[in-house]
């Protein structure tokens, strides 16, 4: 955590030299960026630039060509975004408000427990180590492998939890024919995946204070509560809004779990916008529709960390990144 | 007397707590491991017990033998395809994480942006410009695809871990080695190198492992059977036959286990590189 703030190289001496000298080393520094972004270029923006072109086509399965067949889509304008906010039959507004839900109560509760257990494992216990290494279990397991197993304990009628819950006299729970239910179903391992990765963060965050302002603060007689608030909290504010950043973006687009526990079902209840925008591809085959959504994602995606970071910077002068 | 009294209850409280999460952190895969020693009968029953009754190696022999061996053909697939995206993404971001973490030149703010928006691509956005070009290319179905669609991903993560690993390496011994009269590429290849040589091992066992666990792309690319990846293969114990949680336990936790293990041995490293960049020292 201590390493220097971005974009400013270590320990250089402000360049005074002469202009040839700094020439000279920024021609340099191009040629070591150049094949990582001649890669970029060909590999990612290209791609992008197709792909939000296709989002004004009515490219599908039949007129997108192949190696012997002229592609035959056409240019349509904004037709498929109009279809997509304006169509009564479009799932857009549903699946974005399952979006919203979906990322909302996962980062928010990824960011409480992973907060607590960083606070507790910050302190002088015994086993530590051990405990934050099966802590971190989840994050070290495979997401695919997870995705499978909670899938297989939320089965109904040969799963695990369905067995408990006999156990206590309730009755077996629909866990993934129900949308609500399987709603839960997706948060909970959503939420089981992604608490390590914010506790080893923040854990990482709260070591980095030092401890010489606790032991102030206990001279002048402050109390533990009153540590949290004002020393704690405000120091692991620039870590705890980067991850969070990071988790938001995550959360938003993750695939796999959506995708392999409930398959976005019953009824596309549980799709979130980047599980829909792959059906659309590669179940409905509109992949003018499909580009479309991936266009507005990012939109949504861009937006939002630029007002994040704005508001987080207006806030206290820090930067994100 | 009470002091002491109320800190005991504290620590019983504390790893109560921990204990409780402990539990649930591991036991998804515990009852995986479970699940893939039992015999078929102690699967489909309402009557579950936590541990196998009739304990088998049944399930691990069904899925190593299943159809002469495609198992380790999708270890094999799922090896070759990570590998080359790991060299792939390490051999052209080691000299651009340099320059960025040691030059100061115009330009280098929105690139440094450009290589973090990948970031928040959705992969849905990015898919199908790739299928309807490997279709024109003729790469569906081949490694080469695959592989250069997982360097999308590969390649900015790389540049943006090796930067704060370069970060930490401090400047005098570049300066001393330009007083002994290497140039910079000399410095870079001599000095600064050998010295990232545990950062670039754990940069790319993570990039190793961010291939290893895709889904999409592969489930979307490839479509024949022999040339499916692991996660690929696995599901396919999950949903195409009768649903097989047995095999489909048995072939997780083989392919978990030495993912377990080396993470642990790295995890520390990816939290201080992926984060520095946020957080001020």
């Amino acid at each position: 955590m201590s390493q220097p703030e971005l974009n400013t190289a270590p320990k250089e001496q402000p360049v005074k030299e002469s202009l040839f000298l700094k020439l000279k080393k920024n021609r340099l520094a191009y040629l070591f960026i150049l094949p990582a972004m001649l890669a970029m270029i060909i590999l990612v923006f290209y791609p992008l630039a197709l792909g939000i072109s296709y989002s004004f086509t009515n490219m599908n399965q039949y007129n997108m060509g192949s190696k012997f067949v002229e592609p035959s889509y056409k240019y349509v304008g904004l037709d498929n975004y109009i279809t997509i906010f304006t169509d009564p039959d479009s799932l857009f507004w549903p699946v974005f408000k399952q979006t919203i839900i979906w990322t909302f109560t996962n980062v928010s509760l990824h960011f409480l427990i992973g907060l607590s257990l960083a606070l507790v494992l910050n302190r002088q216990i015994r086993g530590r180590t051990i405990y934050r290494m099966i802590l971190l279990v989840p994050w070290a397991v495979p997401s695919f492998v997870s995705a499978f197993s909670w899938r297989w304990m939320f089965n109904y009628d040969y799963g695990l939890f369905n067995w408990l819950l006999a156990k206590i006299g309730v009755q077996p729970i629909p866990w993934l024919s129900d949308p609500l239910w399987a709603t839960v179903a997706v948060i909970m391992t959503n939420v089981w995946l992604g608490v390590p990765f914010m506790m080893v963060v923040l854990l990482g965050g709260l070591q980095s204070i030092p401890g010489e302002l606790y032991e102030a603060a206990r001279v002048d007689g402050a109390s533990r509560i009153q540590q949290f608030f004002k020393i704690t909290l405000p120091l692991l504010k620039p870590v705890a809004f980067t991850v969070t950043l990071l988790g938001i973006i995550w959360t938003f687009n993750m695939f796999n779990i959506i995708y392999l526990v409930s398959e976005g079902g019953p009824y596309n209840s549980t799709q979130i916008l980047v599980t829909y925008a792959y059906v659309e591809a590669f179940q409905n085959w509109n992949f003018g529709i499909s580009t479309t959504y991936g266009v507005i994602i990012l939109s949504i995606l861009i937006s939002f960390s630029v007002v994040y970071s704005r508001v987080l910077k207006m806030s206290s002068g820090e930067k994100v990144y | 007397m009470k002091k002491k009294h109320h800190q005991l209850i504290e620590e019983i409280g504390v790893h109560t707590f921990l204990i409780i999460a402990s539990l649930i952190a591991i036991f998804p895969v515990l009852w995986l491991i479970s699940t893939s020693f039992k015999p078929e009968s102690e699967i489909f029953t309402s009557n579950i017990t936590i541990a196998p009754q009739n304990f088998t190696w049944d399930n691990y022999k069904y899925v190593l033998n299943l159809k002469d061996g495609i198992f380790f053909t999708w270890v094999r697939n799922s090896i070759v395809v990570a590998l080359s995206t790991t060299i792939l993404g390490l051999f052209f971001a080691t000299t651009a994480a340099y320059a960025f973490s040691r030059y100061n030149f115009p330009g280098k703010r929105g690139m440094m942006y450009s290589f973090l928006l990948t970031q928040m691509f959705p992969g849905a956005l990015l898919i199908v410009p790739y299928y309807n070009l490997f279709k024109q290319l003729g790469l569906l179905n081949s490694y080469t695809g695959l592989i250069l669609a997982y360097s999308t991903t590969a390649l900015p993560f790389c540049v943006w871990m090796l930067k704060q690993y370069f970060d930490t390496i401090p400047f005098e011994l570049e300066e001393a080695a330009r007083v002994d009269g290497l140039g910079p590429w000399g410095t870079f290849y001599k000095i600064v190198l050998p010295l990232s040589v545990p950062s670039l091992a754990v940069t790319a066992f993570f990039s190793f492992i961010t291939a290893w666990n895709e889904f999409m792309f592969a489930l979307t690319f490839m479509n024949r059977e022999e040339l499916y990846t692991i996660p690929v293969g696995l599901r396919s114990f999950v949903y195409y036959f009768r649903t097989d949680w047995h095999f489909m336990a048995a072939g997780a936790i083989m392919i978990t286990i030495p993912v377990l293990v080396f993470f642990f041995f790295m995890q520390k490293y990816l939290v201080s590189g992926l984060t520095a960049g946020g957080s001020k020292g």
